[in-house]
């Protein structure tokens, strides 16, 4: 009752037994039809974000967005997908062809990769590792291989020099990442997601509130989506990394960085936000499902927000944000965090919630004023530091070609 | 026995392309074969029932080290198509030297005991990452050696930093 997918596991478990079939065949088959059927309901949810993207998108520039195929223009990805499977595929000359059509398909099943550890439920889960965290950051170093490969292979320099700031911004951001995600860890006490899942009897973003955004800005950095997309920063490189795909190889890198957004977000409502918790999802684990995806979503929506909202950056504010500001800071909450839970060992759970949010809140208001006090003293030092657009020296008239 | 059969596959996937590292002439293709050999490594701890050692190497080696690699030689692209001989005169000696070695090695392997002896069997509900925790952090455990090697990487660290450091005249 409630939980259809394991029904229908050992349901079919019983049929294969029954035809004679070893007990590690059946085993592997059902293991492989899990994985076909996650990636597939996956990558159709994906087709649903090409939509969602484009009308949030929209509603954000104050357009309508795609309204002209079904209602609210939901059959649009579709023709979208027709579109790209028969636009011609090209090769550019001089590049390296294995390389170059490994890297979409690196691209887009790393992030798939991942979904192996997240539990969409408490019976559905593809594998409860104990070092689930540390999966997380092994996949994520493979997917910015995919961007080198896809970076190198295309003989352009647009394309490298993408690839360049892309490997520059994931290298950097790799570490306060795995520092904020370390701190889940400490409170868990154990490395697997089910287990820190369930250790969210509180959810972690009432005891790691800072750690939680510290986690969100380096994944939005990690995926490479504004203000942190200079690996594909139109006014200047054109395209990056995947200027020279045309084609479905384009649409993969695309469905790509789609449900990596989704896969960040599902990862962070798992490690902050109590994953598939939530009334009644003990029971119905199917409604464990549903919280996932629902908590997930509000994520991704937050993700389009300050991609539509912000500016992008300069690749020195990039990395002097990474290393002078989220490192520091990261490491010391990682290490105020296991000082406090050493010292709050036997305390009931409301204090030690209570002392652990009030231990964040005055971190994050010290940060503030230090960095108060630092634009100040810049300030002070000096003063005319900001830029200021000026008018050109030069009487343009001149250059105006005369008739 | 299914078990013995992708061991074999991975071994022979991890040394063939360990071979491809120095053979191909293209710096970028050996440091993507060099990924696809360290690749092998991490299953071969899979194999061995070690998910943490699997994880780690895929994070430090892959994602670290051979990441930076590319970096490297991507910067340098001139230097990727090395029409030069790929071996030195001296080829021979090391040849005769590592085979040397590896005889070494398999008569020492060939007498050590620890082949036959079958493992303790892990106490079911024991966290083997736990156990790696306490043990390289208590008094009893390694402790020393994982002080040492930490004061090691942080003096690597402080060194980098001196080199990089720009002196203000």
């Amino acid at each position: 009752m409630g939980d259809p997918i394991s029904s229908i596991g050992n349901w079919l478990e019983s049929i294969l037994l029954g035809w004679g079939l070893p007990a590690g065949l059946v085993s592997a088959i059902l293991a492989l039809l899990g994985v076909v059927v996650l990636c597939s309901f996956l990558l159709i949810l994906d087709i649903a974000l090409v939509w969602v993207e484009r009308k949030v998108v929209a509603r954000f520039q104050d357009r309508l967005g795609p309204n002209r195929l079904g209602p609210f223009g939901l059959i649009q990805p579709v023709a979208d997908i027709i579109k790209l499977l028969i636009k011609e595929d090209i090769t550019p000359l001089g590049a390296d062809k294995v390389i170059y059509n490994l890297a979409p398909i690196m691209s887009l099943a790393t992030v798939l990769l991942l979904w192996a550890v997240i539990p969409l439920a408490p019976t559905m889960l593809g594998a409860d590792v104990n070092i689930a965290v540390l999966f997380i950051v092994a996949v994520g170093a493979l997917g910015s291989l995919g961007v080198i490969m896809a970076g190198w292979a295309s003989n352009n320099k647009y394309a490298l020099l993408g690839a360049f700031r892309s490997v520059a911004q994931i290298i950097s951001y790799e570490v306060p990442m795995v520092i904020a995600l370390l701190i889940p860890v400490l409170l868990a006490r154990s490395m697997g997601l089910q287990a820190i899942v369930g250790a969210q009897d509180v959810w972690f973003i009432f005891l790691a509130p800072l750690a939680a955004v510290i986690f969100f800005i380096s994944a939005i950095a990690e995926l490479g989506r504004a203000p942190f997309d200079i690996n594909e920063a139109e006014s200047e490189i054109v395209a990056g990394f995947h200027i020279e795909y045309t084609g479905m190889k384009f649409g993969l890198f695309y469905a790509g960085e789609l449900l990596h957004a989704l896969t960040v977000s599902a990862l962070l409502s798992t490690l902050f936000l109590g994953g598939w918790r939530g009334p009644f999802a003990e029971q119905v684990p199917l409604l464990g499902v549903f919280y996932l995806l629902a908590k997930a979503f509000i994520i991704y929506y937050v993700i389009m927000w300050v991609r539509y909202s912000f500016p992008r950056l300069r690749i020195d504010q990039m990395l002097g944000f990474s290393w002078k500001f989220l490192t520091p800071l990261a490491l010391v909450l990682l290490i105020v965090t296991a000082i406090l839970d050493k010292l709050l060992v036997g305390v009931s759970q409301p204090v030690y919630a209570g002392s652990m949010l009030a231990a964040n809140v005055i971190i994050a208001l010290a940060t503030i004023q230090l960095l108060r006090s630092y634009a100040q003293l810049r300030r002070k030092r000096f003063p005319d530091d900001r830029p200021v657009a000026t008018a050109p020296e030069a009487d343009f008239k001149e250059l105006v070609v005369q008739e | 026995m299914v078990m013995q059969i992708i061991f074999m596959i991975v071994a022979v996937l991890t040394l063939g392309s360990a071979v491809m590292v120095v053979t191909v002439r293209n710096l970028v293709h050996a440091a993507l074969w060099l990924i696809l050999a360290l690749l092998g490594v991490a299953i071969t701890f899979a194999l061995l029932n070690a998910p943490f050692f699997t994880v780690v190497q895929v994070v430090i080696y892959i994602g670290a080290i051979s990441i930076l690699m590319i970096f490297a030689i991507m910067l340098t692209r001139r230097v990727k198509q090395d029409t030069g001989r790929s071996v030195n005169p001296g080829w021979w000696l090391a040849a005769f030297l590592s085979l040397v070695l590896f005889a070494g090695l398999l008569w020492m392997f060939s007498t050590w005991s620890g082949f036959s002896t079958t493992l303790p069997e892990l106490p079911a509900g024991v966290d083997q990452v736990r156990e790696l925790g306490v043990a390289l952090v208590s008094p009893n455990g390694y402790v020393l050696p994982f002080e040492v090697a930490s004061v090691l990487l942080l003096a690597a660290m402080i060194g980098a930093i001196v080199v990089a450091w720009e002196r203000k005249s």
